[in-house]
């Protein structure tokens, strides 16, 4: 007995995300580099830090899970940012201007969605243009500057404590459940999975394929609106370019975490390990003392390596 | 066919609004000086946008072609400031090759999707820039380096000469070469490419290898131009070469098109920067634009073609 159960561990040790590998990998080298790197201040820093990534790479699981990709989810979350902060200093009810920054994360969901499910363009495409254009509203509204001091009301979302855990903690625990429920536990999350799989046939099933898949981009766009709400509480700031590059650590995420482009091959816990590894990546190479230079070489060269070794096991 | 001249007729129908409208707002903008201008502005855009043309045309994509063009140029310029203007340049073009090589060799041989193969070659060649920039800027060139972006041969500035011989090369081996026939061949339908016998992996990698080359080429050009380098130079570029490539006709889809329409595009997308900046407009404005027009370029030619019949 004890036999087969040493096989079917072994198994899903070789099935395992790339993600899973290099958590543990990154974490063993940074223990060993630096003495701070495991330490509770530190690896809460990295939770805390880690929030605003999980939150936008839940919604880059759904997208890349229908065949998607969405390279505008950086930009539109500072975008989201931006207007949210706008919205505080008009003195605007805070509850309004949350619901307004989510909205514009949606509104770009929608046109991403409606030009790649309706009119059937290569996401990649469509979104790189959407990015220049979340990016220019967003310069265009601030004219290229931060705008700080947003008060007590926006620094709750990176300060204020429920039940004693941070705000942060508790959005991204609520987001994941939330779209655990919808993936696993809803028609539309069946339908996800199935958009990865065969469109063609799915569509012939009678299945609203268009609507599903637009119904996707929107939710990640809107998620990237909820992003904005804690990345904004963490610097009391909006600043047109913060998300940037956000969608990047996204995608590798969600990627190092298991999910694949074809085959609707997917895993959201994956996404949250995935996040995990790039957020100790990106915290170890912190404490080293490598530039945010080096990091972003690093992140791509991992994300390569992870989709070349899936791609290679997939063979 | 009919469909082909009213669309080659609407893109040269854009041209001449533009040029009429520009013209109307500025009296400047009609004088020899400034088309000259435009057109050697035009003749980066144009260089970069080539070597994607014919990656577009395999039904492929390269993401990265301004952060190699970054990449190649920092390192480049570094050695040319100090004198070693052929041994850096050279450096420069393979450092575009071999990053066109590492793209070919994820997307040929172990047929990973193009545009997540060539996203992260996009943000290791910007890593890269930057570690080896360290976000200064390198400027003062040699005199002999400059005449590639900034000297005149026979009155007409070098880089439009530049323009013109990468325009007929790059058509000529589309048009008349057989490597040329199986890059339209295996963006049309790669699956009956295969069949015929056309060796997919080698063209694949022969084209992502040229695109890196390329934008090295235009990295230089670019460099000598402005006379400067920095790590970021290539971070704009990618939008408008992008649009370039689809407002020139170019399919997303493969097999459809030619460098002649990225020419036009490039004039398009140049003439649209130029009167931005002629009417004052903030250059915050600028990437809205860049991405709208991308945006808008790939919807038209996606629902001209359905009408057209292509699925």
């Amino acid at each position: 007995m004890s036999d087969n159960v040493w096989r079917a561990w072994a198994r899903r040790a070789t099935m395992a995300p790339g993600a899973v590998y290099a958590l543990i990998l990154l974490s063993l080298i940074f223990s060993l580099f630096t003495a701070q790197f495991l330490t509770l201040p530190n690896l809460a820093n990295v939770g805390m830090q880690a929030a605003v990534l999980v939150i936008v790479a839940l919604g880059m699981t759904l997208i890349i899970l229908s065949e998607g990709i969405d390279l505008s989810l950086g930009p539109v979350l500072g975008l989201a940012g931006v207007i949210l902060a706008l919205c505080v200093k008009q003195q605007m009810p805070l509850a309004l201007a949350i619901l307004l920054a989510i909205l514009v994360g949606a509104a770009f969901g929608a046109l991403n969605g409606v030009l790649v499910a309706h009119l059937g363009l290569p996401p990649f495409v469509v979104t790189l243009g959407t990015f220049g254009m979340a990016q220019g509203l967003a310069l265009v509204l601030t004219e290229g500057a931060s705008i700080p001091g947003l008060g007590p009301g926006i620094q709750y979302f990176n300060d204020g404590l429920i039940a004693g855990l941070p705000v942060p903690i508790v959005m991204t625990a609520i987001t994941f459940l939330v779209i655990y429920v919808i993936l696993y536990h809803t028609k539309f999350g069946t339908y996800v999975f199935a958009l990865g799989g065969n469109q063609e046939a799915l569509g012939l099933a009678g299945v609203p394929v268009r609507l599903y898949k637009t119904g996707v981009y929107v939710l990640g766009g809107a998620l990237a609106g909820v992003g904005a709400l804690v990345m904004t509480g963490r610097m009391n700031a909006a600043h047109p370019t913060v998300g940037v590059g956000l969608e990047f650590d996204a995608i590798a995420s969600v990627l190092l975490g298991g999910t694949s482009f074809e085959r609707g091959k997917g895993w959201l816990a994956g996404t949250l390990i995935g996040v995990a590894a790039v957020s100790v990546l990106r915290n170890g190479l912190n404490l080293i003392g490598l530039s945010t230079s080096w990091q972003v070489s690093m992140v791509g060269t991992v994300i390569i390596l992870a989709i070349v070794v899936d791609a290679l096991r997939g063979i | 066919m009919s469909k082909d001249w009213l669309s080659r007729l609407s893109r040269v129908a854009t041209i001449i609004l533009l040029l009429v409208a520009l013209s109307v707002i500025s009296p400047a903008f009609l004088s020899a000086q400034n088309l000259t201008n435009v057109l050697r502005q035009a003749s980066l855009l144009f260089l970069l946008a080539a070597g994607l043309t014919v990656v577009i045309l395999t039904a492929g994509i390269d993401l990265s072609i301004g952060s190699v063009l970054a990449l190649s140029a920092s390192v480049a310029a570094n050695f040319i400031q100090q004198g070693w203007v052929w041994g850096g340049s050279l450096i420069g073009l393979f450092i575009g090759a071999a990053c066109g090589l590492l793209n070919g060799l994820m997307v040929a041989l172990i047929g990973l999707p193009a545009f997540i193969a060539t996203y992260g070659m996009l943000w290791v060649a910007a890593g890269f820039a930057q570690v080896f920039m360290k976000g200064e800027i390198i400027s003062g060139f040699p005199t002999s380096f400059r005449l590639l972006g900034a000297g005149h041969l026979l009155g007409i500035p070098v880089p439009i000469l530049v323009m013109a011989a990468v325009l007929a090369a790059v058509a000529f081996t589309l048009r008349r070469t057989s490597f040329g026939r199986y890059v339209y061949a295996i963006g049309a339908n790669r699956e009956a490419a295969r069949l015929s016998g056309i060796n997919i992996r080698g063209n694949l990698l022969l084209v992502y290898s040229l695109s890196g080359l390329v934008s090295a080429f235009a990295g230089l050009v670019y460099v000598s131009r402005i006379n400067a380098v920095e790590s970021t130079i290539g971070e704009p570029l990618l939008l408008p070469a992008l649009a370039a490539v689809c407002i020139g006709g170019t399919s997303l889809f493969g097999g459809e098109g030619g460098i002649e329409g990225t020419l036009v595009g490039a004039l398009i997308m140049t003439l649209v920067t130029n009167g931005m900046n002629l009417l004052n407009v903030s250059p915050y404005w600028q990437s809205f634009v860049m991405g709208a027009i991308v945006v808008l370029a790939v919807a038209i030619d996606q629902l001209g073609s359905e009408k057209a019949g292509r699925t």
